[in-house]
């Protein structure tokens, strides 16, 4: 490391304040600066932080945007979700590497350009899209592409591409409640002041409100509790530093309205976190944002500025003395299971994400060991709005059991993929109407994580009791290859495992690569049995979340159309697991022989 | 039913408020697998051998907290052939080859396969490449057999204080790392008396100069099988505290 570059290091160690809680931002950093994190970096950072080296590489290691070998100046990285898949981006990634003459998983020799491709970037209603050191690039085709590469090989700093390349469009479709008009800032929180902790509190629970992440657990009993503290505690303990977390690390693919209600929204959604800080009694909050949406890293900061500056946020917010919050931006750098709100914690502590041990849960237990209420994007912004509106206001929407409305993020084969805020209980043929889709074949309702429904169910309803879901809406049409579907989801879980525990970590890569086993046609009956068999035990055993519905995919599928994976399987009873004419075709090229000898009977 | 108790497999348990289901089962004489626990350190949770199913949810008995009128699930068919896929997928993780293992027969790993009956890896194996550590005087380092328990991780940070190791990596490429450098374990402050070189369920981590102290066939798991010697070992820590 040369002395300029040994400054620039400490200079950025020394802006996170050498604090370990602040690891995960500085490896950010210096990846940004020097284009992968060495282990001579590695080293003064553990000294600086004083941490041990093996944690600086453990944490290193564990993002995908943090890299242990140099990525190229211009570092691109093309979204494979399935969203991406269908729009083309596979055939696209060749024609990319191609013009940046080279293969993917490398960076080219003059140091210039690397690519690979990661997980859903959450811009399925405008792909195929990618990221140039961490910002989205939209509606890619060959023409972009072609712009992209002659930038790349002309070295042209990022700031200087053209904007549009950049472009990232809301597509709002269909507006309800959250979506309708704007609050004026500070006026949830004067509801607060004016009308008591506990009657807001009860407008809460009068509302129904349930998380937006997917999970559906009740907001107003989670933030009570998180006031409350345990039994026996004080309510409201002032001696007892809580916080507030806004989980905007949407991951799940398919997933894109926190971008949209993060663009537009942004004000909303801080106050309904100053809203739960009032009621909670939090001094600090954190947005855990995604490395995906580092573009809307500097906007959200102003943001902030903003309503620091309107006194919204800091000390003695809207001159209520002893009323003091802020809120930070913690970023993210590519790892889905940070969305589970114990590996949020993790990474926000500047740490691996793994999810914790549950019981104790964050809302006892949860940053720093403090109570913490962790909420989606949505669950806040939802929540700043009942604050200003009331209870009954909210429940005149949705079913009994399921208060208000969902947005929904919807792409795949439809005409108009966006953005649609929908009241629970509205039916599936009704969403599909909408938003133009049609020879629908079925509908994967909550990322690969959640449902695929098929035609014949799509008067089911969106609603807890029915089909739950974070916001993530795919269509597919007729034309869709749903095993193809299934392959992706299931090797996108094999890639975003943390591998803390032995189910999922070393389950999903057996389910992988049993699926690509029939897939490519050398399955056989028992591998189905084999299939469903591993599918199960990786869902009832596995630590957390994402393990548990990692086998989702394959289990809805396997039970809706059990006839697509019959039809892949050879009729026989035994098949090797591994491609036998494959592997000996070189001793039948080196021996010159190649008739009926050669190859092993292969029938029943 | 009196209070503070749970029942295992339909037996009555008693246990301590704050003991764990594993703890309080141990207390009680009845063995439930695991590998990633060690009464000596924080509950883990992560191997997920311990897979018990209570009031009719699986969870980790070494993580559970023990609560009154559960009804505790441990030794079913349906149980044990979970625990038999768990501890296959294990096997087929790593490269396991137990016939040339320094560690067979006091292999924990090993054991805990006779105990839940597998007989063969089941799975097709991974193979992955894995190094081997040599580098330091006394203790030598095969990655091939590390079971990612964090065993020696959790030893070295909170009994030695030294931090010797860490997980880095993410899912299937998940490896333990040492606290060096060079990454060479030679080049940390390990020493052969540590509690992290004496903790390794498996053959991962071993102590120079010793693998053939005990002739093959005499030894733990040959004498004994795991859940006798689980039980001993974890009753000696626990001081018949629970009675």
């Amino acid at each position: 490391m040369t002395p300029t570059d040994l400054v620039a290091l400490k200079d950025i160690i020394q802006r996170h304040g050498a604090q370990s809680t602040e690891l995960l931002q500085i490896l950010r950093q210096v990846q940004a600066r020097f284009c992968c994190v060495t282990r001579e970096a590695m080293r003064v950072i553990g000294d600086a932080l004083a941490i041990p080296l093996a944690q600086v590489q453990a944490v290193t290691e564990f993002y995908s945007f943090l890299t242990t070998e140099p990525v190229g100046r211009f570092d691109i990285r093309l979204s494979d979700s399935i969203t991406d898949h269908m729009l083309g981006s596979r055939e696209l990634a060749e024609y990319f590497c191609q013009r940046l003459a080279i293969r993917p998983g490398q960076t080219r020799a003059d140091g210039a350009v690397s690519f690979n491709f990661t997980s859903c970037t959450g811009m399925c209603d405008q792909g195929p899209a990618a990221l140039v050191n961490g910002l989205a690039l939209t509606r890619l085709d060959q023409a972009r592409i072609d712009q992209i590469a002659a930038l790349v090989d002309a070295g042209t700093p990022l700031e200087q591409w053209p904007d549009d390349l950049f472009r990232v469009d809301d597509h709002i479709y269909r507006r309800s409640l959250l979506l309708e008009g704007a609050i004026e800032a500070g006026s949830a929180i004067r509801q607060v002041f004016d009308r008591g902790r506990e009657a807001i509190f009860q407008e809460l629970d009068q509302s129904g409100l349930r998380g937006r992440g997917g999970a559906g657990f009740k907001t107003a009993a989670k933030w009570r509790f998180c006031f409350e503290g345990q039994e026996g505690a004080v309510p409201g303990d002032p001696t007892v530093n809580r916080f507030v977390v806004c989980n905007a690390d949407e991951g799940e693919p398919g997933t894109f309205k926190d971008r949209v209600l993060l663009n537009r929204y942004a004000h909303e959604v801080f106050e309904g976190m100053t809203v739960c800080a009032a009621l909670v009694g939090a001094q600090q909050g954190f947005m855990y944002l995604r490395g995906e949406y580092l573009y809307l890293y500097e906007p959200l900061q102003r943001v902030l500025e903003e309503r620091r500056q309107e006194g919204l946020l800091g000390q003695g917010i809207l001159g209520r003395a002893g009323f003091n919050f802020d809120i930070r931006i913690h970023l993210g750098a590519g790892a889905y299971i940070c969305g589970e709100e114990s590996a949020l914690i993790e990474s926000l502590e500047g740490k691996r994400g793994n999810p914790r041990n549950r019981p104790p849960y964050p809302v006892t237990h949860g940053y720093l060991g403090q109570p913490t209420v962790v909420n989606n994007v949505e669950t806040f912004a939802a929540a700043a709005r009942i604050g200003l509106y009331g209870g009954a206001w909210f429940v005149a929407e949705g079913t009994g059991k399921s208060t208000g409305t969902k947005i929904l993020s919807i792409s795949g084969d439809c005409t108009w993929p966006g953005i649609y805020e929908y009241p629970f209980g509205t039916k599936i043929s009704q969403i599909l109407q909408d938003c133009g889709a049609e020879e629908t074949l079925g509908v994967q309702i909550g990322g690969p994580s959640g449902t695929f429904i098929a035609a014949e169910e799509f008067d089911r309803k969106l609603a807890f009791e029915d089909l739950a879901t974070g916001g993530s809406f795919i269509a597919f049409n007729r034309s869709r290859d749903i095993l193809e579907v299934t392959r992706n989801f299931t090797q996108f879980f094999a890639h975003e495992s943390c591998g803390f525990c032995t189910p999922c970590r070393v389950g999903t890569s057996l389910l992988r690569n049993m699926l690509d086993k029939i897939c490519e046609g050398h399955g056989t009956p028992h591998d189905l049995v084999e299939l469903t068999h591993m599918a199960k035990l990786v869902r009832t055993t596995s630590h957390c979340g994402l393990g548990q519905t990692a086998a989702n995919p394959i289990l809805s599928t396997l039970e809706r159309y059990p006839e697509l994976y019959q039809e892949r399987l050879k009729d026989i009873s035994f098949e090797p697991g591994f491609d036998l004419d494959g592997a000996l075709e070189i001793s039948r090229r080196l021996t010159g022989r190649d008739d009926a000898h050669a190859h092993l009977e292969q029938v029943g | 039913m009196k209070s503070n108790t749970m029942t295992i497999d339909g037996v009555e348990v008693p246990f301590t408020p704050g003991q764990t289901i594993i703890e309080a089962a141990t207390a009680a004489d009845i063995y439930i697998p695991h590998l990633c626990h060690n009464p000596e350190f924080k509950p883990h949770g992560s191997c997920k051998l311990c897979t018990v199913q209570v009031n009719g949810r699986n969870c980790s008995a070494c993580t559970m907290p023990a609560a009154e009128g559960q009804q505790v699930l441990n030794n079913t068919k349906e149980l044990n052939e979970t625990r038999r896929s768990i501890t296959q997928m294990l096997f087929v993780e790593g490269n396991h080859f137990c016939p040339s293992c320094e560690k067979t027969g006091n292999c924990q790993l090993q054991a805990v396969g006779y105990y839940v009956g597998m007989l063969d890896t089941h799975f097709p194996h991974f193979f992955p490449n894995r190094n081997v550590d040599a580098s330091h005087p006394d203790v030598m380092l095969d990655l091939d057999r590390c079971i990612l328990c964090e065993l020696c991780v959790r030893a070295s940070r909170d009994v030695d204080g030294k931090t010797v190791f860490g997980i880095a990596g993410r899912g299937m490429q998940s490896h333990l790392v040492v606290n060096a450098d060079s990454g060479k374990l030679v080049d940390t402050d390990m020493s052969a008396s540590d509690k992290a070189a004496q903790v390794c369920p498996v053959g991962a981590i071993l102590l120079k100069r010793t693998a053939y102290e005990h002739p093959i066939g005499q030894r733990t798991y040959d004498r004994e099988n795991i859940a006798e010697v689980s039980l001993e070992h974890d009753h000696a820590l626990s001081g018949g505290e629970h009675g």
